[in-house]
C-alpha cells in the first residue's frame, strides 16, 4: 500500500484485530466487502491468543 | 491487514468516511522476513515478554509466538538499542534475507471506507486494585491471565504449574473472584461476566496437571449463566474443586505461604493458608476508550465502554460506526464471535449498493490434462529448526530417491514462505509434476496454501499429499532424533505410495436459490428477515401463532426501561411493509428436503393450505416459553405467579403488593430443568424495582441460589439492595417451601435464613416464581431437519465458540431462545449474526462443494441404508432405481467424515482422495522397508 490516499469502493475499516475483529473481517470478506483490519500491536489475535485452552472443547485457542 | 498501526481520526459520513491511520515502523521488511529466528538469538538485549505476561524474557527483536500473523518478526522500538541510541545493529548482518531496515519511518495514510467496526477489545484492571491481595508484593499471587500462560504447554514454563517464589509445585490454590469487578472501589460496578467461567476452567486444568492439588474458589455468586456452563461447574465439583461463598478481605504473605482472610455470609471471619493465589481479574474498558470516542465521536457509557441501546445493541451513537466484542460490554468468546458476525451483517446492509465493488477475484490457469505417467515431486521442510533440530531432513529427503514415480525431490527451510511457494510452483511446471508430496507440518493449517499453489501451477488441488513430520515426528519424539527420522521416512514412503493413486477430483458448485426461510416471527425471526431484507434478500417468515411478536410481546419493559411494545409495533410494521418479506401466520413447517442452496419446504397454514417454498438457507428462530414447575402451587393458587405474570399485573393496575417473596430457580438448575435460564435474575430485579417504585413501603424478599445479574445488570441489582429489597441465598438441600391455607387465602413460605442461621416462616401477599425458559417445538424440527439438539432440547450449534449461530447441517442457522435462554439485546445481536451468516451463500450465488466427498458405486450398493442412517449430516439419501433401493451422496451436504465408507458392508463407498486402494497401498508401503533400514516394532 502506498502513501497518501487509499480508495476502494465497498470497503470497511475494522479497528482491532482480536477474535471479534478477525471474525468481522472474515464475514465481511465473504459478504463481498474489502476490509482494512487495523491492529495496534504487531500481530493480530488479541487476548484469545494468550489463552491456553477454551471451554468447553478445551481446544487450543491458536 | 494493517498491524502496528494507530487510528488517528475519522471524518466524513456513512458510506463515505475518511480514516487517518499512522503505521508505525516495524524495522523489518515483512516480504523478506522468513521468520527464521536468527536475529532474536543474536540480539544482545533482554526485554520482559508481554505476550507471556512478563513471565519470561524475550529480546527487542522477536515474534510473539510461532503461529503469529503476520509471521514477521518485529522490533520493539522502546527497547532496541539501535532505535534508542543509534548503536548495536548486530541483527542487520545476521539476517540472511536482508529484511532488517532501520530506515523505516512512521507513515500516515488516509483510507476511504464506507463504514467502521470498532472491536478494540478490553483493558486490564489497574495493579492498584490488586494490591490488597499482595499482588506485586508476593510472587505467588498471580492473575488469571498469568496462570493461563503458566498452564500453556508452549508457554514460558512448558505447562508446569509452579510457585514463582521457590519453584515448588503448589499443593493448595485459591481463586479469588470479582477482582476489579462488582467493585465500586475501582469504579467497576459491573460484573465482567466471564471470570467465573474461566476460573472454573483454569481450576479444572490445574487439577488435570496435578489431581492432588487442593483448590478453593472464593466467590460472591457463581455466574455460569451461559449455555451448558452450569455443567462445567458440576464437573469441577466432581473433580474436587471446592466453592466457598465469601468475601475475601485480603491476602498477606505468611511464612512461605499466603494467608487468605475471608468472611462468610454467617458473619464469620476465617483465615486459610495457600501456596498460590489466582486473581480472577475482570475486564475493563480499553485503555484508549476515551481516545477512540474522541476520534470517532461515539458516546461511551458510564464505565467507558461503547454506549449502545437494547434494541440496537451494536450500533454506536455515530451512524455508520458499529461495535463488536468486549468494547460493547464485557463478554465471552462465543458472544464476541456472534457480535462480530452481526456487525458484518449490519455493515452489509448499510453498504448494500457497494457490495462486491472493492474485492479482487482470483483466477487460476486451466488444469493441465493428466498424463498416464506418475510424476511425483517430494518437498521436505526444515520448518526452521522446528523439524530440522530433531529430524535429519537430508536423510529423509534422500530416502525417496529411486522410489517408483518420484521424479524430483528437494528440501527447503520454510516450505510455506513466499519464495518457497514460488519455487514449488516453478518446479511443478519445470519437471511437469502431476502429484506433490510435502513433508512438513499439519495439513490442517497449511494444506489450503499448498492446494492454492497447485492450482496456480495448473494442477487439480487434490493432487497433494501432506506428511506431518513436525507434530508427529520432531515434536512428539523430540528426545529420540533417530527414531523420529526413521518414522519420518516411514510416513513419507507411505505418502508416496498413496500419492501414486491420487486422481484429480472435480470442483463442483451448485447454484443457490436466493431466498431464506425464517421459522418463528418473534423478535429474533423478525430481526433476521429485516436484516436480510436490508441486504436485498427475500425471505418467507413462518409463524405458528396468529400474531407476530413472540415472547417479547408478553413483557412491558426491559431492565433499562425500554418500552417493548413500542419497539415491537415498529418492528412488525417494518416487516409487514417490506417488499422482501412474505409473512405466513398460523403456519407450520410440514416437510423439508434438499441441501444448502437448494432446500424445498412445505408449509401448511391453519386452514390447510399448503405452500411449497424453494429457498437457499433456513434460519430457526422458534423461540420458547415460560416453564410451569410443579410443587410451587403455581397452578393451585392465584397468589402464586410467574415473573412475567407479575410484570403484566404491575403494568396493568399499577398496584404493588404490600409484601412479596420471589423464588429464583423455581424448576431450574437441577429441578425439572437442568439448566440456568440466564434472564430470570434480571427479571426478578426488574420487578422488584418496579414494586419499590410503585410502593416504597412494600417488603420484597428474593430467595436465590446465585444472583446472576451479569454485565451492567449488576447496577440494577445494587440499586435494588439500596432501595431495601432483601436478597437471601438458599441451598439446594434447603429449598423454600410454599404452602397455602385450606381455602388458599393465606400463603406461607418457609426458608432457611443463612444470615440469621435459622428457619424463617413468612406469610407474604404474593409469591413470584422465576421459572426458566423451555424451547418451543425444537424436537419436531430437529427430526425434520436432522439438526441435533442438546440434552435440554435447544439446538446444538456447529461449534460453540467459532460457529455459534450455525448448525452442523450446512445452510441451517439458529438464533434466539431456540439456541438457548437469553435476554433481548443478545437475541437481537444473535439474530443479526444468523442473518449475516445465512446471507453468505445468498451473496455468493453458488456453494462450492469440497472435492473430497463420499462416492457410492451404484452397482455394488445393496441398498441396506446403513450409511444413510449413520450419516451425521443427512448427506446420504436413499432412492429407487429400477425398483432397487440404492444410496446416493448429496455432495453439497457431505463433510467427508468417512463413517459411511467404513460401515458399508459391500465396500461400495469410497472417499474421494482416500480410496480403499490408496489406503491399502499406504499400509503395504509401511511394511515394505528397504533392506538397509533397521526394522522397529
Amino acid at each position: 500500500m502506498g502513501k497518501g490516499m487509499e480508495y476502494r469502493a465497498g470497503s470497511v475499516m475494522v479497528v482491532g484485530g482480536g477474535i471479534a475483529g478477525i471474525q468481522t473481517a472474515l464475514d465481511l470478506t465473504e459478504l463481498g466487502y474489502y476490509v482494512y483490519l487495523l491492529e495496534k500491536a504487531p500481530v493480530v489475535g488479541g487476548v484469545m491468543a494468550q489463552l491456553d485452552k477454551t471451554f468447553p472443547t478445551n481446544d487450543c485457542s491458536l | 491487514m494493517i498491524t502496528n498501526a494507530d487510528l488517528l481520526a475519522l471524518d466524513g459520513k456513512p458510506g463515505d468516511f475518511t480514516v487517518k491511520v499512522r503505521k508505525r515502523p516495524r524495522y523489518i521488511d515483512a516480504d523478506k522476513c522468513t521468520a527464521c529466528g536468527l536475529c532474536t538469538q543474536y540480539c544482545p538485549k533482554h526485554l520482559s515478554d508481554a505476550y507471556n505476561e512478563g513471565l519470561s524474557l524475550t529480546r527487542p527483536i522477536h515474534i510473539d509466538y510461532a503461529q503469529a500473523v503476520p509471521a514477521t518478526y518485529y522490533i520493539d522500538p522502546s527497547a532496541c538499542m539501535s532505535v534508542q541510541h543509534d548503536t548495536c545493529q548486530i541483527c542487520v548482518p545476521v539476517c540472511q534475507s536482508h529484511a532488517i531496515d532501520f530506515s523505516q519511518q512512521p507513515e500516515e495514510v488516509d483510507i476511504k471506507v464506507g463504514a467502521m467496526v470498532l472491536s478494540p477489545g478490553f483493558g486490564r484492571i489497574d495493579d492498584a486494585t490488586l494490591e490488597k491481595y499482595s499482588y506485586g508484593e508476593h510472587p505467588d499471587v498471580v492473575t488469571a491471565v498469568e496462570f493461563e500462560r503458566m498452564t500453556t504447554a508452549s508457554g514460558p514454563f512448558l505447562g508446569e504449574v509452579k510457585c514463582f517464589s521457590d519453584g515448588r509445585h503448589p499443593k493448595s490454590m485459591a481463586f479469588i473472584q470479582c477482582v476489579g469487578s462488582r467493585d465500586l472501589g475501582c469504579d467497576n460496578g459491573y460484573c465482567s461476566s466471564v471470570c467465573c467461567m474461566y476460573a472454573i476452567k483454569e481450576a479444572m486444568v490445574a487439577k488435570e496437571h496435578d489431581p492432588e492439588v487442593d483448590i478453593t474458589v472464593y466467590y460472591m455468586d457463581i455466574r455460569t449463566q451461559g449455555k451448558d456452563f452450569d455443567k462445567a461447574r458440576e464437573r469441577a465439583e466432581n473433580m474436587g474443586v471446592k466453592f466457598i461463598r465469601a468475601k475475601v478481605a485480603g491476602v498477606t504473605p505468611w511464612e512461605n505461604q499466603l494467608r487468605l482472610t475471608y468472611s462468610t455470609l454467617d458473619g464469620k471471619h476465617e483465615f486459610k493458608p495457600y501456596d498460590m493465589v489466582v486473581l480472577s481479574v475482570g475486564l475493563e474498558a480499553p485503555k484508549d476508550a476515551k481516545g477512540i470516542a474522541e476520534m470517532t465521536g461515539i458516546e461511551l457509557n458510564h464505565y467507558d465502554f461503547a454506549k449502545t441501546e437494547t434494541f440496537t445493541p451494536l450500533n454506536t451513537s455515530v451512524e455508520g460506526v458499529v461495535v463488536a466484542g468486549a468494547f460493547q460490554g464485557p463478554k465471552d468468546i462465543p458472544e464476541s464471535v456472534t457480535q462480530a458476525s452481526a456487525t458484518a451483517g449490519i455493515v452489509a446492509g448499510m453498504l448494500e449498493q457497494q457490495r462486491g465493488l472493492g474485492i479482487v477475484h482470483k483466477s487460476y490457469p486451466d488444469e493441465k490434462p493428466m498424463d498416464e505417467e506418475v510424476r511425483i515431486g517430494v518437498f521436505v521442510c526444515h520448518c526452521g529448526i522446528n523439524i530440522a533440530s530433531v529430524v535429519d531432513v537430508r536423510k529423509v529427503e534422500d530416502s525417496v530417491e529411486g522410489m517408483d514415480g518420484v521424479v524430483y525431490h528437494t528440501d527447503s527451510l520454510y516450505s510455506c514462505s513466499a519464495d518457497a511457494v514460488q519455487t514449488l510452483k516453478n518446479k511443478i511446471i519445470e519437471h511437469n509434476l502431476n502429484r506433490v508430496v510435502i513433508a512438513a507440518c499439519s495439513p490442517r493449517t497449511h494444506e489450503p496454501l499448498f492446494q492454492e499453489t497447485l492450482r496456480d501451477a495448473g494442477l487439480n488441488r487434490c493432487l497433494i499429499e501432506m506428511v506431518n513430520i513436525r507434530d508427529q515426528c520432531s515434536w512428539v519424539h523430540a528426545g529420540e532424533p533417530e527414531a523420529a527420522t526413521d518414522k519420518s521416512q516411514d510416513l513419507l514412503r507411505m505418502a508416496v505410495a498413496k500419492a501414486r493413486g491420487m486422481r484429480p477430483l472435480p470442483e463442483q458448485t451448485v447454484p443457490v436459490t436466493p431466498k431464506a426461510l425464517v421459522i418463528g416471527a418473534g423478535i429474533a425471526g423478525m430481526t433476521v428477515a429485516l436484516t436480510l431484507a436490508g441486504q436485498g434478500f427475500d425471505s418467507v417468515l413462518v409463524e405458528k401463532g396468529e400474531k407476530l411478536g413472540g415472547s417479547l410481546g408478553l413483557l412491558n419493559h426491559t431492565l433499562d426501561a425500554d418500552q417493548t411494545a413500542n419497539h415491537l409495533k415498529k418492528l412488525i410494521a417494518e416487516v409487514q411493509a417490506s417488499k422482501h418479506i412474505d409473512v405466513l401466520t398460523n403456519a407450520e413447517l410440514k416437510d423439508f428436503s434438499g441441501f444448502v442452496g437448494n432446500f424445498s419446504s412445505v408449509i401448511t397454514e391453519g386452514d390447510g393450505t399448503e405452500h411449497t417454498v424453494d429457498h437457499g438457507v433456513v434460519v430457526l428462530a422458534t423461540g420458547g416459553h415460560e416453564h410451569r414447575p410443579d410443587g410451587y402451587l403455581l397452578e393451585e393458587n392465584d397468589k402464586v405467579v410467574t415473573q412475567t405474570e407479575l410484570e403484566q399485573q404491575l403494568a396493568g393496575d399499577g398496584k404493588a403488593p404490600e409484601s412479596i417473596i420471589m423464588v429464583q430457580c423455581a424448576g431450574s438448575r437441577g429441578d425439572d430443568l437442568n439448566y440456568c435460564s440466564k434472564v430470570c435474575c434480571n427479571h426478578a430485579v426488574k420487578n422488584a424495582l418496579e414494586i419499590k417504585e410503585l410502593n416504597p413501603a412494600s417488603q420484597v424478599i428474593v430467595l436465590y441460589r446465585d444472583m446472576r445479574t451479569y454485565g451492567y445488570a449488576e447496577d440494577a441489582y445494587r440499586e435494588a439492595r439500596l432501595k431495601g429489597v432483601i436478597f437471601i441465598p438458599y441451598d439446594l438441600d434447603q429449598k423454600p417451601q410454599i404452602a397455602a391455607s385450606p381455602k388458599g387465602r393465606k400463603l406461607t413460605v418457609k426458608f432457611f435464613d443463612v444470615l440469621l442461621q435459622e428457619e424463617v416462616e413468612m406469610s407474604p401477599d404474593m409469591v413470584a416464581l422465576s421459572v426458566g425458559i423451555v424451547p418451543d417445538g425444537t424436537e419436531d424440527l430437529s427430526k425434520l431437519l436432522k439438526a441435533p439438539l442438546t440434552d435440554d432440547r435447544f439446538f446444538l450449534e456447529a461449534h460453540v465458540k467459532l460457529r455459534p449461530v450455525e448448525l452442523p447441517v450446512s445452510g441451517v442457522y439458529v438464533c434466539g431462545l431456540a439456541h438457548g435462554p437469553k435476554p433481548v439485546d443478545e437475541t437481537i445481536a444473535q439474530a443479526q449474526a444468523a442473518a449475516a451468516k445465512a446471507s453468505i451463500p445468498l451473496v455468493k450465488g453458488k456453494v462450492g462443494i469440497d472435492p473430497i466427498v463420499s462416492v457410492i458405486e451404484e452397482d455394488t450398493c445393496i441398498g441396506c441404508g446403513i450409511c444413510s442412517s449413520l450419516c451425521p449430516f443427512g448427506a446420504i439419501e436413499m432412492f429407487k432405481k429400477e425398483k432397487k433401493r440404492k444410496a446416493r451422496t448429496i455432495a453439497a451436504s457431505c463433510k467427508a467424515c468417512g463413517i459411511c465408507s467404513s460401515r458399508c458392508p459391500t465396500f461400495a463407498i469410497a472417499m474421494g482422495g482416500f480410496t480403499n486402494e490408496q489406503i491399502m497401498d499406504q499400509i503395504s508401503a509401511f511394511g515394505n522397508i528397504q533392506a538397509d533400514e533397521p526394522v522397529e516394532a
